[in-house]
């Protein structure tokens, strides 16, 4: 106990670095489950999607082989894509909250790290992100009959390997908005989009031309998508895909931390961690 | 800086700090300390170097050159070590404007890792008046009550040493003359080591034991306020601190000075 009276808990190890970690996610759960608008905008955006995608299936399914062998093919990957999404816009719109709020002075003089800051980031990802496409879901399945659970255990798989491709996206967006200003926000919400074309989120990327296959070569998303439609339509769970995947997502994941610590390492020589705001 | 005894075993001690902004010095190799259970201000115009110094000393502002002690703590190798011994509060840094009073609290409990985050919170919302806010959106708060959240906030864990940016800036009288006796009930209560940037030399002449003025981003003199006053023969602070920011320590021109506060 400090002269104040006041006792506070251990600040090294393990349960320390957790307890920081919850109390972020405190701080924006606080925000989200108070505000039923909030949490509708959030499910409002896969679930329309999804079902526009469930019609297109119901009017194409008759008429062709594919969907008629695997009606899941386009709601599987719209529900997949919004896991990239969301995982992505979750690390990222957490980041620019804190900015609007004017509160990232507060967070960086109380006694948090910037791993425990990201890993609040990637948590409240999930969180969002499960907010968002458990809805969508649970729609596909009261109003299509369609389960993303069908995938079985591979859709966990799918959904690592794409958060963990947001995340990257979304640390790297976070440095940029972090480096520029709130006028790089509008990144955050068309960054994923430039990897949606070589994603193969519809299509295999077999059909690109060949210059933008070898940037899907690249790309960690495309191989979960591929690794999709084996096991939807030859009934394979390719684990080659998902390894190739993984190697990638590490890739990024590391090359999205470097940018967003390298821009936390700017803004400190540069004496914006007190300043930034709208 | 550990060769100097009163640099060692002081609550705050920076020693040849340099901030450079390109081509801009933003600090000249300021070295000054603070005495454990002391209130400092550190005064000078705008962009003399106050905020920077503050920054620099809560480690979210990298310094070009010089070293910085909180508490024993090197703050350039090992912040995390003090941080949780110190705070902070600024008009210039908010709290998230859509979370209750109460919330926001909560979260800085337990990021500060406070115990009994309920009773603290309860204490201070008693000792600041907030009981009756706590469940109102910060957002919604006059800047009064705001400046008594942020300072509920600096407080929760019962800092050994408190940084303050211009802690009455845009209050009326009544809450600010709140605000001050507050801070030194609680440095009474505490021995809490207390360095405030201020504009507001009423303030700095009742509160603080010791004034850094600064100016151009350098040291220029240092004193308690009567001291000051004793030595360019003023009647107050802040004719001290127009002298000063002027560039008139050796002018003996006493009237202009106070023919300028007049007015």
């Amino acid at each position: 106990m400090n002269a104040a009276g006041v006792a506070l808990k251990p600040q090294t190890g393990p349960a320390a670095s957790a307890r920081r970690v919850a109390a972020l996610i405190r701080r924006h759960a606080y925000l989200i489950f108070k505000s039923w608008p909030r949490i509708v905008s959030m499910a409002y955006y896969p679930t329309v999607t999804m079902v526009l995608w469930a019609f297109v299936t119901v009017y194409l399914a008759p008429t062709n082989h594919f969907l008629r062998d695997a009606p899941g093919f386009f709601i599987g990957a719209v529900l997949l894509w919004d896991v990239l999404f969301r995982g992505q816009l979750g690390v990222s719109l957490t980041f620019i909250e804190e900015i609007y709020s004017r509160n990232l002075g507060n967070l960086f003089v109380a006694p948090l790290t910037l791993t425990e800051f990201v890993l609040g980031q990637v948590t409240m990802s999930v969180i969002r992100a499960l907010i968002g496409v458990g809805f969508a879901c649970l729609f596909a399945w009261l109003l299509f009959g369609y389960s993303i659970f069908s995938l079985g255990f591979p859709l966990i798989a799918f959904v690592v390997g794409l958060l963990g491709f947001g995340w990257a996206i979304g640390l790297a967006v976070s440095g940029l908005v972090l480096r520029w200003g709130l006028g790089a926000e509008e990144i955050a919400w068309a960054a994923i989009f430039l990897f949606a074309p070589v994603s193969g989120v519809y299509y295999p990327i077999a059909i690109l031309p060949a210059w933008l296959q070898a940037v899907a070569v690249a790309t960690p998303s495309s191989y979960v998508f591929e690794g999709m439609r084996a096991v939807l339509l030859d009934g394979v769970f390719r684990h080659d895909l998902l390894a190739r995947a993984l190697v990638l997502d590490a890739a990024y994941l590391a090359g999205g931390a470097m940018l967003f610590a390298a821009s936390i390492r700017h803004a400190r020589r540069h004496g914006r961690l007190l300043q930034m705001g709208e | 800086m550990s060769a100097d005894p009163a640099l060692r075993d002081a609550a705050i001690a920076v020693a040849g700090l340099v901030k450079r902004y390109g081509r801009v010095d933003a600090l000249k190799g300021v070295t000054f300390s603070v005495r454990a259970g002391t209130t400092t201000a550190l005064l000078g115009g705008n962009g003399a170097g106050k905020t920077t110094t503050l920054s620099i000393l809560l480690g979210v502002l990298e310094p070009t050159e010089g070293d910085v002690r909180v508490l024993g703590v090197d703050m350039r190798r090992d912040r995390l070590a003090a941080l949780p011994r110190m705070n902070f509060t600024s008009p210039y840094v908010d709290l998230p404007r859509r979370l209750t009073v109460g919330e926001n609290l909560r979260v800085y409990a337990d990021l500060y890792g406070v115990v009994r985050p309920r009773q603290r919170i309860a204490e201070l919302a008693e000792e600041f008046d907030l009981a009756a806010i706590l469940g109102r959106p910060y957002g919604t708060l006059s800047a009064g009550q705001r400046t008594r959240v942020s300072l509920a906030k600096a407080l929760l864990n019962g800092p050994e040493v408190l940084l303050l940016d211009e802690p009455t800036a845009s209050l009326d009288p009544d809450v600010g003359d709140r605000v001050r006796t507050w801070l030194a009930d609680y440095q009474h209560a505490t021995g809490c080591t207390m360095l405030l940037a201020s504009h507001n030399m009423v303030e700095v002449e009742r509160m603080c034991d010791d004034v850094i003025m600064l100016r151009a981003g350098e040291v220029v003199d240092q004193g308690s306020p009567a001291a000051l006053i004793a030595r360019y023969g003023r009647g107050t602070m802040e004719e001290v601190f127009l002298d000063i920011v002027r560039g008139r320590e050796d002018d003996d021109s006493a009237a202009a000075a106070s023919r300028e506060i007049a007015v």
